[in-house]
């Protein structure tokens, strides 16, 4: 029989609590690319070529659907279904695996929405501008509308990091082992629910409020800069 | 490689969906209640209280922000009977949604109040409404009006994270799917249809509450 102390309770959470981090960290990163390739995709379906406009409609509304899914549905399903649809193809996928790829998406369609807002804040005036001096959807995007819209997407999207170190303590239920995971697997060595829990909790708190206060910070930061 | 679905050996367990819709939405519905009229509570507290109240208020709010729905559920259903106090699963997803719930609506809540015109304040005055008649009639309802739209995402994120509570065996809809997929291990399809299933509850409260909110809140 081991008796944990409390330090080596803590000690091990935190060792769990660094996959915590890397999953957040991929999922973040992940979902970052797959939301501006989605956030592409529509505004090039608002602003496409009166030749393509079946195209940009059904593109459209498959992103509406996108969004609908998994703004709809709960995350853990979303999970479920990643880690038991992907070893419907024979695949014996690791948890880890099927977590990253839920929370990416999930955190694709977040992001995807949120810099949406973000880009029809910029007046409708400079992509008629850019339009004017010949630049194609390319350019426009690039060199007039993301630099602004950028400016004011940084503070939603800090805050955004926020729900997504949150989300990946659902990892725990597929068995990915990361600080939720280690917390109960502790408890059931230990049988100090509350202590473990305790700790646990102050963990993700210690690693989400300075985000928190940061995209705060942030936010005012730009109210106050116009 | 050939999959075949098999959707009908989920669905003939229907009556254990219907149980698990029921119960997800019966804890949504309470807590959405509870927790919404204690986030108006915590609002005024946190945006005109005394001075203590205000900061007690503002550290449980981002305590339960900066923390995952399922640590507290964990800590409300595993943590506190070692303090003496035993839960049933039910009332700890009840306590654990409504706790989660406050928290969000304080801010969203808070955020409306403080948009009140301080001659809209000032007139109720004049007119020697109380504070509580101030707070109830001539603050809130245009706040309520205001943030409608950011309170009904967060009941609905609030009913979805509801999904985390079969894991402490309250009897909702993903624990039905667990349950169906642990008699046929028809995984892939009890996921599926819990998942439907979610997003057209989703969709349907969204347009309930932006139906009922104008009509029975802050109408006219």
């Amino acid at each position: 029989m081991i008796e944990f102390s409390i330090w080596d309770i803590f000690r091990n959470l935190l060792l769990a609590g660094r996959w915590t981090v890397a999953l957040s960290l991929t999922a973040f990163i992940g979902g970052g690319i797959v939301g501006l390739l989605l956030l592409i995709g529509r505004l090039w379906s608002t602003r496409a070529a009166p030749g393509a406009q079946k195209v940009a409609r059904a593109t459209s509304a498959a992103l509406d659907g996108y969004i609908l899914l998994f703004q709809g549905t709960p995350l853990l399903m979303q999970l479920f279904l990643a880690y038991f649809g992907l070893a419907l193809f024979g695949i014996n996928v690791p948890a880890w695996v099927a977590a990253a790829v839920a929370l990416t998406l999930y955190t694709s369609a977040y992001l995807a929405e949120i810099w949406r807002g973000c880009v029809d804040a910029i007046p409708k005036g400079q992509w008629e501008a850019a339009q004017s001096l010949a630049l194609n959807f390319g350019e426009q995007l690039r060199q007039i509308v993301l630099p602004q819209a950028v400016r004011i997407a940084v503070p939603p999207t800090v805050g955004f990091l926020v729900q997504v170190v949150k989300g990946t303590a659902l990892a725990s239920v597929i068995g990915f082992i990361e600080l939720t995971k280690a917390g109960t697997m502790i408890t059931n060595a230990t049988f100090k629910p509350f202590l473990v829990y305790s700790c646990v909790a102050l963990m993700y708190f210690a690693l989400c409020f300075p985000v928190s206060l940061y995209a705060r910070r942030l936010e005012r930061k730009l109210r106050n800069g116009r | 490689m050939n999959i075949d679905f098999d959707f009908m050996a989920v669905l003939s367990q229907w009556p254990l969906l219907a149980i698990g819709v029921a119960w997800t939405v019966g804890l949504t519905v309470i807590s959405s209640l509870i927790g919404v009229s204690l986030g108006v509570a915590f609002a005024w507290a946190r945006a005109s209280g005394p001075v203590g109240l205000r900061w007690v208020v503002g550290t449980y709010v981002e305590l339960i922000r900066n923390t995952p729905f399922i640590v507290q559920l964990f800590f409300i259903f595993f943590g506190l009977p070692a303090m003496g106090v035993k839960l049933s699963p039910e009332l700890a997803s009840v306590i654990a949604m409504v706790v989660n719930l406050s928290a969000y609506a304080t801010e969203i809540i808070r955020a409306g109040v403080e948009a009140t015109p301080r001659g809209q304040i000032e007139a109720a005055e004049s007119l020697a409404f109380n504070r509580v008649q101030i707070y109830t009639r001539v603050v809130l309802p245009p706040a309520l009006k205001k943030v409608w739209p950011a309170l009904v995402s967060q009941i609905i994120i609030v009913m979805l994270g509801s999904a985390v509570c079969g894991q402490i065996s309250t009897q909702e809809l993903s624990y039905a799917a667990n349950l169906i997929q642990g008699r046929n291990f028809r995984a892939f399809e009890a996921f599926i249809i819990a998942t439907a299933i979610y997003l057209l509850l989703s969709i349907g409260v969204r347009k309930l509450l932006n139906w009922a909110g104008p009509k029975f809140l802050f109408g006219r």
